[in-house]
């Protein structure tokens, strides 16, 4: 791998281009550079890993110890790019893809167009909002966040710590919280409980995976060392004397209030699209995840020429088939490219493309088990659904019912969310939600809310120095 | 808070927000440099001047936008911390004559 350090170095065309460097977006690399291919992997951070293996090349923190082996599985991926022969630009974001695959590049300030004959997306998954009253107040975060905090810093949150909604993540956090010896103070799970007739029939392949190997035991730890409060409801977030105060109901009983320095929210997370949208590939409405993902084929291709998907950011199943999915679009720009025929790419893939079908059969499970239920998806009527604008729940309904608006590209209009500076990134998927529930309709029969570059902020001097 | 697990090292990088002196540890993001130094609000919003820190850490909610070395609108969460940075938090729409 030679890292570049500005975009004067990049060449002008690549074969391949990968935006993102988690496990798809390496394992692509990897593939691709075996070929023979010139590639480029452009990533926003600063080394590679990801979301999932954030900071792992340069992590402050020692290896196995608080953050465990899944993580620390990580490695191989990463020590296998760093010997590939590829050209890895860090710390740059792509602001720009169009249909005939250029990429607009930025860094330290500076951007350049370059084209690509393949690119595949790998732009890896975000945290589902959550949109309870108070969830903007400073001191409220995501899980994940948090998260992040402890895998590249190795800060921890002090104080009271309440950890709340459900998901696999929100369980492997509350370990890691308690290996670094800083237990969250309680847990308050939002998680359903769907009936056993719909959870039966997905239990065999579940119990032969991993994921029951190493879920079962992880939330055995965990209930062991905190505060479990089961069927929480009515949340709401205030500012209290020494900091938060969460107010809930359990169980359908009378509120409680809890004090907090840290209020930690996670209900799963889903696909990031921003990217994959403005470059124009068509998505499809997923009921099972609640979420959008891209139209794409077992090797990744999306419905633009060229242009492939690959990991989280293609929809949701973890990070070993990001890294089988990586590679499988690897394989598939080869043979479009010409370094390898029909029939080797499908060789190569058959293996990879096997236990991906074997991996989603086991993940259904998780999926039945932790799908926010439709009131935390779409949130409390108070509750501000679009940050940036200030928009209420509730103001989106009476918006939608005054003018009709027929989706979320006509209610910015009258809004303006999705108009602020995250772009849509965070309020779309409830918004959609929101309107389709008062139109009566599924979510999938609504237009998404159109991305518009430049998708990341640059100055205009910036622009305008752009050589075309 | 947040506090610094002991077995995490790197060397101390200095850099000021609003004014104040702060430290932070190379490899830190500049949120997370912020937040290790105790900072919880790093901006205001557009439409009513309240008051937001980082939520989500991975660039996606913008809630975590401060000026750097003068320039406006940057992800403190994307951004590494680099020694002698000067951070101003964000402060709800820029005004006719600011
Ligand atoms: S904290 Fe969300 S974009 Fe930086």
């Amino acid at each position: 791998m030679r890292r570049l350090g500005a975009v004067d170095e990049l060449a002008a065309t690549y074969d391949l281009a990968i935006v993102g460097a988690g496990p798809a977006g390496l394992s692509a690399a990897v593939t691709a550079g075996q070929f023979g291919l010139s590639v480029l992997l452009v990533d926003e951070k600063t080394a590679p890993g990801g979301q999932i293996y954030h900071g792992i090349a340069a992590s402050p923190l020692k290896r196995g110890s608080i953050l465990g082996p899944d993580y620390w599985s990580g490695a191989a991926l990463v020590e296998g790019f760093a010997a590939a022969d590829v050209d890895y630009l860090a710390g740059a974001m792509v602001w720009q893809l169009d249909q005939d695959r250029h990429l607009y590049i930025g860094a330290d300030g500076k951007s350049r167009r370059i084209a690509a004959q393949a690119v595949i997306l790998a732009t890896g998954a975000q945290e589902r909002p959550f949109p309870i009253e108070g969830w903007t107040r400073p001191g409220v975060m995501g899980v994940g966040a948090a998260q992040m905090l402890l895998k590249s810093s190795g800060l921890i949150a002090e104080g009271r710590v309440v950890l709340v909604g459900a998901g696999p993540l929100l369980w492997l956090f509350a370990a890691q919280m308690i290996a670094a010896g800083s237990p969250p103070s309680a847990i308050l799970s939002t998680a359903a409980t769907p009936s056993l007739g719909r959870l039966i029939p997905l239990l065999p392949s579940f119990l032969a995976s991993a994921y029951a190997r190493k879920g079962l035991s992880l939330v055995q730890r965990v209930r062991r060392a905190s505060r479990l409060v089961s069927s929480v409801t009515d949340l709401r977030i205030e500012t209290g004397e020494s900091g938060l105060k969460i107010a809930y109901r359990a169980g359908g009983q009378a509120e409680r209030i809890f004090e907090a320095e840290h209020v930690l929210l996670h209900q799963g997370v889903v696909p990031n699209l921003n990217l994959i949208r403005s470059a124009g590939c068509t998505i499809a409405w997923d009921d099972a995840q609640a979420c959008w993902h891209p139209i794409a084929d077992d090797w990744g291709a999306s419905s633009v020429e060229g242009i492939a998907v690959a990991g989280d950011g293609a929809g949701i199943q973890g990070a070993e088939t990001a890294a089988r999915r990586g590679r499988l679009a690897a394989l598939d720009a080869a043979c479009r490219l010409g370094r390898i025929d029909g029939a080797a790419r499908d060789r190569a893939g058959a293996e990879d493309i096997a236990a991906i079908g074997k991996d989603a059969k086991a993940r259904r499970l998780l999926d039945v088990l932790y799908r926010p239920t439709a009131a935390f998806r779409m949130g409390s009527p108070k509750a501000l659904v679009c940050r940036c604008e200030e928009v209420t729940g509730e103001r989106i309904r009476q918006v939608v019912r005054e003018t009709k608006a027929v989706g979320p590209n006509q209610l910015k209009t009258y809004l303006r969310c999705g108009m602020g500076p995250c772009q849509g990134r965070f309020c779309a998927l409830t918004v959609n939600e929101i309107i389709a529930e008062e139109r009566g309709i599924s979510p999938g029969k609504i237009e998404p809310m159109r991305v518009r570059p430049p998708i990341k902020p640059i100055t205009v001097a910036e622009f305008a120095a752009l050589d075309l | 808070m947040f506090k610094r697990l002991s077995e995490a090292s790197g060397r101390v990088l200095s850099f000021t927000f609003d004014g104040q002196p702060l430290e932070g540890r190379e490899g830190d993001s500049l949120a997370a440099a912020l937040l290790a130094g105790g900072v919880g609000v790093f901006r205001t919003t557009v439409p009513s001047d309240a008051s937001r820190g980082p939520y989500c850490l991975m660039g996606v909610c913008f809630d975590c936008l401060v000026e750097v070395d003068g320039v406006a609108n940057r992800q403190a969460c994307m951004i590494p911390l680099r020694e002698g940075m000067c951070v101003t938090p964000q402060r709800r729409a820029r005004q006719l004559g600011e």
